[in-house]
């Protein structure tokens, strides 16, 4: 006997005609489903990995990445690239952008001792940050690694250590300036302005045991405006050029840093991400111009260091996640409930994340917002998504979350999920287990007198 | 028993309007179904073994998305509430 086929349901929903003013944000429903990932289905990732995931495309990672090198080095002959650490230190990521030949740029001696651990050699490490320790210098200057100096007492405790170590210490110094941008970041290094870089230089120069080798700085970040990195890299040439009449001394490159935007959307952002933020393009036309026009000789041109992380990470990344339940807030608007909160994406705070179903819907939508799992009131994915009509246990794919979600999640209330990279030949591997209770327990330590229950 | 008001036009299509407040109103083809059945005065269990025996979906969230519409007809005052005071 022939089974009736059951049509597929959706839940019924009226929504009100409203003829008032559009609204200027322009809510777009994401309709289109994405239902694979390089060609692996997401139904499949999230049976055989779980849910909530991150997942990474190796294939994306690297497109990615030689978008960028060939936008810098067709416009100028002279680039490198030096993967932040930070942005996302798994490192099955880092050895992509090693392979890829990037070098490292670190933060903190955990950071370094990581970039080691991937096979970095010292030379092609590029130590940044405010905190460096006296270990952390000793070993660097060991290393030979490239020392950004980021304030006086640093550059003091390295021409102490100069004094007893063999290697010649270096360094570079982190430079902070106005390039009519606001907010102006002027927390990183010597100011140029004012003369506190200029002095720095001097310093450096008039000390026989330091060897000057660049100059650094980092202006921003998820930077909209091209043109304030060729204020910057004028400012860096300017000094760099002060150097060389000065001191005959040949500065080997120039340091840009990172924040160039992905292509996420801001919150508060009238139009999409994707419509609107600089392309790659945009930004080596704006740099390598300001360089090569430069009064540097054709023989002298600095290399152009570049740190750029979160553009070239953030599109590869996907969060994968089912819906927990719905609900109406007290005014009736449609509220879910996602098995991924605030402490797996770090970055919607800062961002209104695309998010798109896994499954085919109708065209159907309603204004809806997102709440994840934890009890806490600000656990907040999406204020307002205009969403198709999500059943309790649908799945959804979150995107461009490769950058800083991966370093910056917090095991708070959950554990923290598997991370899984599918290949180039569309093969899913665990480059991050999932967190365990034992795993939590076993860092922890209980005082004898707090072991007896009193149960 | 619940009543769709006897002047409210639905299109097929989903479009819905009362001309006794002007507004208008989309509906989903399931919500233009639940909406037909009320005006042939069918009552909630009658539209819900009805849905169920129709659609792919378990009683618990049939039931649930079915209060939660209704609650969204009775909202926009789409239903005729007359019956109500009889109980």
């Amino acid at each position: 006997m022939k089974v009736k086929q059951k049509m597929r349901y959706e839940r019924p929903i009226i929504r009100k005609l409203e003829t008032n003013m559009p609204n200027k944000y322009g809510l777009r429903t994401e309709y289109m489903p994405m239902t694979q990932i390089d060609g692996v289905p997401v139904k499949d990732l999230i049976n055989e990995f779980g849910s909530p995931l991150f997942v990474l495309s190796e294939g994306t990672i690297r497109k990615t990445f030689r978008e960028a090198r060939k936008a810098f080095s067709t416009r100028y002959p002279r680039v490198q690239f030096a993967w932040s650490y930070k942005t996302n230190y798994l490192n099955a990521v880092c050895n992509i952008f090693h392979q890829e030949g990037s070098w490292a740029e670190v933060v903190s001696g955990f950071e370094y001792q990581k970039a080691l651990h991937n096979g970095v050699p010292g030379n092609k490490i590029i130590f940044n940050g405010p905190d460096k320790t006296v270990d952390d210098l000793t070993m660097s200057i060991h290393n030979e690694s490239l020392i950004h100096i980021d304030h006086l007492d640093e550059l003091y405790t390295i021409i102490n250590l100069a004094e007893k170590i063999k290697p010649r210490p270096r360094v570079a110094i982190r430079v902070n300036m106005d390039t009519g941008i606001y907010p102006m970041w002027d927390r990183f290094g010597f100011n140029y302005e004012n003369g506190q870089a200029w002095d720095a230089l001097n310093k450096i120069m008039r000390n026989p045991k330091l060897d000057l080798v660049g100059l650094h700085c980092h202006i921003g970040t998820f930077m909209l405006a091209p043109y304030a990195y060729a204020t910057a890299a004028a400012k860096l040439i300017d000094l760099a050029l002060g150097v060389k009449q000065k001191f005959s001394h040949d500065v080997k490159y120039i340091d840009l840093g990172g924040g160039f935007a992905s292509g996420n959307t801001l919150k508060g952002s009238y139009l999409p991400g994707p419509d609107t933020n600089p392309t790659f393009d945009d930004f080596a036309e704006a740099i390598s111009s300001t360089l090569i026009s430069s009064n540097f000789e054709s023989g002298d041109l600095p290399t152009l260091i570049l740190e750029t992380g979160r553009a070239l990470v953030d599109e590869a990344g996907f969060l994968l996640g089912t819906v927990i339940a719905n609900k109406r807030s007290s005014t009736g608007k449609r509220t879910t409930i996602i098995d991924i909160g605030v402490n797996l994406l770090f970055t919607s705070f800062w961002y209104d994340h695309k998010i798109t179903p896994a499954q085919p819907f109708t065209h159907y939508s309603e204004d809806t917002t997102l709440y994840g799992p934890l009890c806490m009131n600000i656990d907040v994915v999406r204020e307002s998504a205009s969403l198709p009509l999500l059943n309790k246990g649908d799945h959804f794919v979150i995107h461009n979350v490769g950058a800083y979600n991966m370093s910056q999640w917090m095991q708070f209330i959950t554990l923290r999920p598997k991370v899984v990279m599918i290949d180039p030949e569309g093969k899913p591997h665990v480059i991050r287990e999932s967190e365990t209770l034992d795993l939590i327990n076993s860092m922890e330590r209980v005082p004898d007198h707090l072991k007896k229950s009193s149960f | 028993m619940m009543k769709i008001k006897k002047n409210v036009a639905i299109s097929e299509s989903g479009y819905l309007f009362n001309p006794g407040t002007g507004e208008s109103f989309s509906v989903n083809p399931i919500g233009v179904g639940i909406i037909q059945m009320l005006r042939e005065g069918k009552s909630e269990d009658e539209i819900r073994s009805e849905m169920l025996s129709q659609y792919d979906i378990d009683a618990d969230t049939m039931e649930k998305d079915l209060q939660d519409f209704i609650g969204f007809l009775k909202q926009y005052a789409l239903i005729d509430n007359n019956d109500e005071k009889k109980v």
